[in-house]
């Protein structure tokens, strides 16, 4: 059907979807265990895995070397682990003191996290080495559709120019996606404000590019109200606090809550998170042990009511509690230009003629207020429905794919998609859309590892790659170590 | 690290067997403060580390217990270095009161400290940095290698 419509047919083994670090750390754990080039595509809008991570890092104010939210084992180059990224920038930093700090993480110091440029740099090396750049198929993922004889055909439109025909079948008995984030979504009284009254430079969120924001306020003093209580939000204030200090300006920051957190919270003294001033204070997006110990190992053997009770108490929105931090907020609660508050905001209008923006918002003590700021940076961050995803959407319609409770891919223990089989083929899935099965920390480096290497153990049993046992592992990491190819 | 209890116990039996086996061979003719023979010696120091293993895994269970008190639910990396100091107390006092079974004889002070520094360093460098290169889920899987 597919050849009748014209469209040109590629063969492959397996189709990774996405083309961002999900699809990467996949295709490095299938050549680390003897996959071949031919055998795999990956199909991407990127020209890096990196790209979109770099994107979104930049735009929420975490530059190449600032450091991110992931422990020093986390490393998406390399499956291993070891040396971690606190090693690895010692030794290129010749700093003892990074060494020192992951010696005392977390008792004495914060926990080590690497730049944002360190992975970057990292991720372009074991690219190389895996031969990223050949396994690319570069265009826009229209569908994927389960073929009669079983397997799957993954409609790609290639870039203008590049192939004669619009479209693109790529025919392959596995498919992998990894498509990354659904979307954004606004709050709901910010979308309604940006368009009844078209105005995209007041509000805006601090996934897109809002660098006038901070140029405006070197220029004129101006007040700013930060909405969201995540990491985003903290990097969004210390580049507000930064600048504040750097250029001696006067910023006014009015900082919304919508939930306060006033201190350690929890049910038991077994489960009791830090917290204060207004946050959730977590060093990870999830608690440690959720990414590969105790945590993890509970997800795994609770039922669907024990998962969704467990989220309930370890999920939810937090922020990193660093020293610089929160000497910042200190030192802005003291002079008086920092103003946390406890509100939900309900409306949001012009103030006319000029003047900025009011917010009209209610605290949980019943009480009404107004504010007036210059800008709105919505800093919550939310993820849209899977729905916005036009393959996901297609899947979940067409595709035999279902949600689990959570509203996310039902997969299974080896990140295969529940339903969407297809003969001797099958779909398997990482990264957010895949959040609320067995496994929580989905959207992240170890997440990434964790499914890429429960794929790759499924896809041994099938006969696709060979198993990594410690003999394989040590020859592998040799290889890696050295900056041989696979 | 972020273990699990069951990771834990295989964890502590699994180093014991392998680095703390071949560190303590490597470690026995060189000892300080030895007297008798290097037989005699190795069947001392062998048996000093099965206590160690036998013991540990009581220490485990504190440990794991004292872990619940963390939001995380890890236990860093320095933990892992500075218990050996109530592990090692403790080994040295059942050592002195005689209550190691099938060691008869003294045990010199330097003797005992330096195997047991060097087998606990030895497998705590092993825990963090080899091990993963050789079990690739088992940093993943709370330190379980079965
Ligand atoms: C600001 C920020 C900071 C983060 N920091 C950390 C951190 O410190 N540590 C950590 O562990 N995790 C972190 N994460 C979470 C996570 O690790 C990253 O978001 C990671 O990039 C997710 O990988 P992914 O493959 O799921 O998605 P992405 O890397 O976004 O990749 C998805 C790719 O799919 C492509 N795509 C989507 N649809 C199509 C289509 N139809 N056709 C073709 N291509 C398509 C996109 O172009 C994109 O390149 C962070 C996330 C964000 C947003």
């Amino acid at each position: 059907m597919v050849q009748a419509a014209g469209i040109p047919v590629h063969d492959t083994s397996l189709a990774s979807v996405g083309g961002g670090l999900g699809s990467f750390t996949l295709l490095d754990v299938l050549r680390i265990r003897g996959v071949a080039r031919s055998s795999i595509r990956v199909l991407s809008s990127s020209d890096t895995p990196w790209q979109t991570w770099e994107y979104l890092t930049g735009v929420s104010q975490l530059p190449p070397q600032e450091r991110i939210r992931s422990d020093a084992g986390a490393r998406p180059d390399n499956i291993w682990g070891f040396p971690s990224y606190a090693m690895h920038e010692a030794w290129a930093d010749k700093s003892p003191k990074l060494a020192y700090q992951v010696l005392v993480e977390p008792v004495f110091t914060d926990f080590f996290s690497p730049r944002a440029a360190t992975v970057f740099a990292t991720l372009e090396r074991e690219a190389r080495r895996i031969g990223y750049w050949d396994m690319l198929l570069k265009g826009q993922v229209r569908m994927v559709r389960r073929r009669v004889g079983g397997g799957y055909f993954t409609i790609l439109t290639p870039p203008p120019g590049v192939t004669k025909s619009k479209r693109v079948a790529i025919r392959s008995q596995y498919v992998h996606l990894a498509a990354g984030y659904p979307g954004l979504k606004f709050l709901d009284d910010l979308q309604a404000f940006r368009e009844t009254y078209n105005d995209y430079h007041h509000v805006v969120n601090a996934y897109e590019p809002h660098e006038h924001v901070y140029e405006i306020l070197k220029s004129r003093q101006g007040v700013v109200m930060v909405r969201g209580a995540g990491i985003v939000a903290s990097r969004i204030l210390q580049r507000l606090m930064d600048d504040r200090e750097r250029h001696r300006l006067h910023t006014q920051i009015v900082h919304v809550f919508r939930t306060y957190v006033t201190g350690p919270h929890g049910p038991s003294v077994w489960m009791r998170r830090d917290g204060g001033d207004g946050w959730a204070y977590q060093a990870f997006t999830f608690p440690k042990s959720a990414f590969g110990g105790q945590l993890k190992a509970q997800f795994r053997n609770a039922d669907p009511a024990g998962r969704a009770e467990l989220s309930k108490i370890v999920g939810g929105t937090t922020t990193p509690k660093l020293r610089r931090w929160q000497e910042q907020m200190r030192a802005g609660r003291q002079g008086n230009w920092y103003h946390p508050i406890q509100a939900v905001v309900d409306k949001v209008e012009p103030a006319g003629d000029g003047r900025g923006l009011i917010s009209h918002v209610s605290g949980q003590d019943g009480r009404r207020g107004q504010y007036v700021s210059d800008f709105i940076i919505d800093c919550t961050g939310l993820e849209a429905d899977m729905s916005e995803h036009r393959v996901l959407a297609d899947l979940l319609q067409y595709g035999g794919a279902r949600r689990n409770h959570a509203g996310r891919l039902a997969v299974g223990r080896n990140f295969e998609v529940i339903g969407a089989e297809s003969g001797a083929g099958m779909l398997y899935a990482s990264g957010a859309a895949t959040g609320g099965n067995h496994f929580p920390a989905v959207d992240s480096f170890l997440g990434m590892q964790t499914a890429a290497l429960d794929i790759a153990d499924d896809l041994a049993r099938r006969g696709f790659c060979t198993s990594l046992g410690p003999l394989r592992s040590v020859r592998q990491w040799l290889k890696w170590a050295a900056g041989r190819p696979v | 690290m972020i273990p699990t209890l069951g990771g834990r116990l295989q964890t502590r039996i699994f180093l014991l067997a392998t680095v703390g086996v071949i560190l303590t061979g490597l470690i026995v003719p060189v000892l300080p403060g030895t007297s008798g023979s290097l037989s005699q010696t190795y069947k001392t120091a062998y048996l000093i580390l099965l206590a160690v293993a036998v013991v540990g895994l009581g220490w485990e269970l504190i440990y794991h217990l004292l872990m619940q008190f963390r939001w995380d639910k890890d236990w860093p990396t320095l933990l892992g270095l500075v218990t050996i100091l109530p592990e090692g107390l403790l080994i040295w006092l059942l050592l002195d009161a005689g209550l190691i079974p099938g060691v008869d004889g003294h045990v010199d002070a330097s003797t005992f400290v330096t195997m047991f520094v060097v087998v606990w360093l030895g497998q705590w460098l092993f825990a963090n940095g080899p091990m993963r290169v050789l079990f690739i889920q088992w940093r993943l899987r709370g330190g379980r290698i079965l």
